[in-house]
């Protein structure tokens, strides 16, 4: 039986299992429903959970385990000479298996290649059989306790309530074991890489370049893992960034909250957040195909010498991509500062503009530093823009005509195409995520912190 | 606000103060302007840039929608197809039939004898049209012997020549087109053998190497599959978790962890998740790579903040009236939350929802990591096959050298960005048709 037939029938006997339930209360309740103690429907989702979970928990846990049994058992039974493979050439001669097991041989099959194949097939259609069985007499056994439990003072509906209660207390449990599992798979790694390459190495070197030498005598790949080159690189596209997104979101956001009427206001603001809905794949395209040859030829025809991948395009594109951003988070802040303040400027002579630089801004500063850095750590952490318009030259320079590179498009290019899992080229992207993860989240913390903060003052 | 310019009491203290005053106000007016000024130009930087884009991206892509075709005149030889007399459908799929579309153009041309040029020559067309001519004569094997006019796709050089992309006047070397295939091509127009169709390959194929052979079907379908296996975790954990916080956590130390928790993942960048995926679901748990379900799983972890945040502040927007009159009546605690707050509550969660997939539908960097950017040519029919989705499509394409594919990534964005559209219009409809104030 196929895996969605079964989930389909286990869905069946679960509504079963509800109406049977049903049923049984109101048999017992022998009259009017209020001599049960819960509604009956209760009942029905008591025997309906009875039946389902077990079942589930069961099915899921094959899932889960039934591949690497059955890739087990084949292995045992092949012959000798392939059970003596060294593990890599045995993870080869696995996914032959399984290409086979689908129909597709990879050249010549071999008769024992055929064999594993045949039995690989059977051992999966054995256990498919065998997990239908067992999953069918679970659900049907616990339909049967929980409908036998049912009594007219049964407390079904608390008991369903907890049930529920730690379906809700479990989901939002998910946010710590993400974040858990982002900090122990980075960290992980990174100490192994770390073993490999000293930290101070990596925190401090000036040279930049993880080609490792694949064959001993291999000349000029030494793999050099100084990630000072990258920092840099990141802060000069994050620079450009901001110097593009601050002062347009700040000075758009104050036009719209002070200035523009309400007409324009309602075209201009979802207009300019439409920006913000763009996919960074989308910016990157433009950074790369129209602003990057716009900049160099710009620059050529200045007598500049700038790289076809200049920091400064990718830099401008990502700012662009910050100003709503930015905007709308300095529109929330400027709106949140009461009438009464700019009321008491203009009592006193201010004109609009003195009301907002003297008195307005000033009120909603710590807000729109708190948003910035928000848009800071937006900025290192973006990834798309830089990975196509920034390219992977790490040159330690503070010329934005130049081309440098980022930490995310590092870990980008070290970790897409055929990897061996454990050198140090794939870790040190590892390495590199836990300071990304490490820098942004203590941007995050202060940021939120501050505006939180500054929430409350007028709250 | 009106502006209380220049309202001096007449009975100032001091006329000293007045005349100071009034001396400072044509540059305090002029200071008013100025500034007034600059944030209106920053608004229109702004929105220039999105109109930039906009019509750069459209600029490239308009042309991406048709594609050239050559009509050859295809004699289905039986010499050739099937020289041992069999016509089994074995034989006819096995078949030569690039020896076929040799056979035509060399009818065509036939005064073109140099190797160079003749394979120059079989390069007119694109390296698909011999799928093409095989799919033909399995669908009506009556073709067999006869000669008919086909329409094939051309190579994307000639198609990019006839999209006006390469310019006859540059000199022979720059162009990807010698003079003779020029000349062949001003041949065929000629006699009314080239035409530009729909293009309709783009929606039905595929990735491929050639560009005129590569269509978003199969990125389209990874996107739809990826997006599947996170609505189908995230919706149900996402709002549970949003209840939960908001109905039920004790106001503790623990709740106000989760709840930073949730605030600071909202703004880890997403290549962090993919770390996470890379590691934990491929790495530890041994989940196939390049699977939208792998994918699923990290968007949703992604996605979950947004909807969580967005779901508490609507179940926050219910007024406590509601929630005391069910318990008044005797409602429990939970059937007060799902019988009456929920509902009520549903479409600015579900607002929250869709945004929260808009967004994972247009992310592509933590899908790199988990290696969604494997070439596959296959349309993935399940969450275990191996896919790519729409954005990082765009990313391969916008990698590649070839001339043809700069279109046909812009025509992809456009796709792209009319999923995004609809999605975010729906999400604005909902909140305008549901929303309540109370």
């Amino acid at each position: 039986m196929q895996k969605t037939t079964l989930l389909l029938l286990l869905l069946l006997l679960i509504a079963l299992a509800f109406y049977f339930g049903r049923q049984r209360s109101l048999q017992l309740a022998g009259g009017p429903i209020r001599n049960l103690h819960s509604l009956p429907n209760y009942y029905g989702y008591y025997t309906a959970l009875w039946c389902g979970l077990p079942a589930l928990l069961l099915f899921i846990l094959w899932l889960g385990f039934e591949t690497s049994i059955i890739t087990h058992l084949v292995l045992a039974d092949l012959p000798e000479d392939l059970r003596a493979l060294p593990p890599d050439r045995k993870g080869l001669l696995i996914n032959d298996i399984r290409n086979a097991v689908n129909g597709q041989f990879s050249g010549e099959a071999q008769p024992a290649m055929r064999a594993a194949a045949d039995h690989y097939r059977h051992l999966q259609s054995l256990s498919n059989l065998l997990l239908s069985v067992l999953a069918a007499s679970v659900a049907m056994a616990g339909a049967a306790w929980g409908r036998q439990r049912i009594r007219k003072d049964h407390r079904a509906r608390n008991k369903v309530e907890s049930a529920v209660m730690i379906f809700l207390m479990g989901s939002s449990l998910v946010a710590i074991l993400t974040t858990i599992g982002i900090l122990l798979s980075v960290l992980f790694e990174s100490i192994r890489f770390f073993e490999i390459v000293p930290v101070t190495e990596f925190l401090f070197g000036l040279d930049w370049s993880p080609q490792m030498a694949i064959r001993a005598d291999q000349v000029g790949s030494s793999g050099a893992f100084g990630a000072v080159p990258l920092f840099t690189g990141t802060l000069l596209i994050s620079a450009i960034a901001m110097a593009v997104s601050v002062p347009i979101g700040l000075l758009a956001a104050i036009y719209l909250a002070e200035y523009a009427s309400l007409r324009l206001r309602a075209v201009a603001k979802p207009l300019l957040e439409i920006l913000a809905g763009i996919p960074t794949v989308v910016y990157g395209f433009f950074a790369a195909l129209t602003v990057a040859p716009f900049v160099r030829d710009l620059g050529m025809s200045m007598g500049l010498g700038v790289s076809s991948e200049s920091a400064l395009a990718a830099g401008l594109v990502m700012g662009i991509m910050i100003i709503p951003f930015v905007s709308s988070l300095s529109d929330d802040f400027i709106n949140a500062v009461p009438q009464a303040l700019r009321d008491g400027a203009y009592a006193l002579g201010a004109t609009q503009s003195e009301t907002i630089r003297k008195v307005v801004i000033p009120a909603a500063l710590p807000g729109i530093v708190g948003g910035i850095l928000l848009a800071v750590s937006r900025a290192i952490g973006e990834t798309m823009i830089v990975v196509m318009a920034a390219g992977l030259s790490a040159n330690l320079t503070a010329n934005p005509l130049d081309a440098v590179t980022t930490v995310t498009t590092q870990i980008v290019t070290l970790l897409v195409g055929d990897q061996e899992f454990d050198s140090p080229k794939t870790l040190a992207a590892f390495a590199l995520g836990l300071v990304l993860f490490l820098i942004t989240l203590a941007l995050n913390v202060i940021a939120l912190h501050i505006v939180r903060k500054y929430r409350e003052q007028y709250e | 606000m009106n502006s209380p310019n220049g309202s001096v009491s007449p009975h100032a203290p001091h006329g000293n103060t007045v005349a100071k005053v009034r001396a400072g106000l044509a540059r305090r007016r002029a200071a008013e302007t100025r500034f007034r000024f600059y944030g209106l130009a920053s608004l229109v930087v702004g929105l220039a840039f999105l109109a930039i884009m906009f019509s750069s991206i459209i600029g490239k892509a308009y042309s991406a929608f048709q594609q050239t075709y050559i009509g050859l005149d295809v004699q289905f030889d039986e010499r050739l197809l099937a020289p041992e007399g069999k016509r089994d459908a074995e034989t006819l799929a096995a078949a030569d039939y690039g020896g076929l579309l040799k056979q035509s153009l060399e009818l065509l041309f036939p005064d073109v004898k140099d190797r160079q040029q003749k394979r120059a020559l079989n390069k007119l067309v694109s390296s698909g049209a011999g799928n093409d001519l095989r799919r033909l004569l399995l669908a009506k094997p009556d073709l067999m012997g006869k000669t008919v006019r086909v329409w094939l796709p051309a190579d994307d050089d000639v198609d990019m020549f006839a999209k006006g992309q390469i310019d006859r006047h540059d000199s022979e070397g720059d162009r990807r087109l010698k003079d003779y295939q020029l000349a062949w091509l001003d041949k065929l127009q000629a006699e009314g053998r080239v035409e530009k169709r729909f293009n309709s390959l783009f929606f039905k194929a595929g990735d491929s190497r050639e560009p005129e052979l590569a269509g978003i079907r199969g990125a389209v379908a990874g996107s739809f599959l990826t997006l599947m296996v996170t609505l189908v975790l995230s919706l149900p954990i996402g709002f549970a978790a949003a209840v939960y916080l908001e109905e039920f956590a004790p106001r503790s130390r623990w709740t106000d962890i989760i709840e930073v928790n949730i605030n600071n993942l909202a703004a880890v960048p997403s290549i962090v998740f993919g770390l996470l995926g890379l590691a934990v679901f491929i790495n530890f748990f041994g989940l196939p790579r390049s699977s939208p379900l792998v994918g699923g799983l990290v968007l949703t972890l992604m996605t979950l903040p947004v909807i969580i945040i967005a779901g508490r502040s609507a179940l926050k927007a219910v007024p406590p009236s509601i929630r005391e009159a069910a318990l008044g009546v005797g409602a429990s605690h939970m059937q007060t939350v799902f019988h009456h707050v929920f509902p009520l509550a549903i479409p600015g969660m579900l607002t929250g929802a869709i945004i929260g997939m808009a967004r994972a539908l247009g992310e592509s960097a933590p899908l790199l990591m988990i290696g969604m950017v494997a070439f596959i040519v296959d349309i993935p029919r399940s969450v275990m096959a191996p896919a790519t989705v729409l954005p990082v499509q765009i990313y391969l394409w916008a990698d590649s050298p070839e001339r043809g594919f700069v279109e046909r990534t812009s025509a992809a964005i456009l796709v792209l960005l009319a999923f995004l559209i609809v999605m975010n219009g729906l999400a604005v409809y909902l909140r305008k048709r549901y929303e309540k104030r109370w």
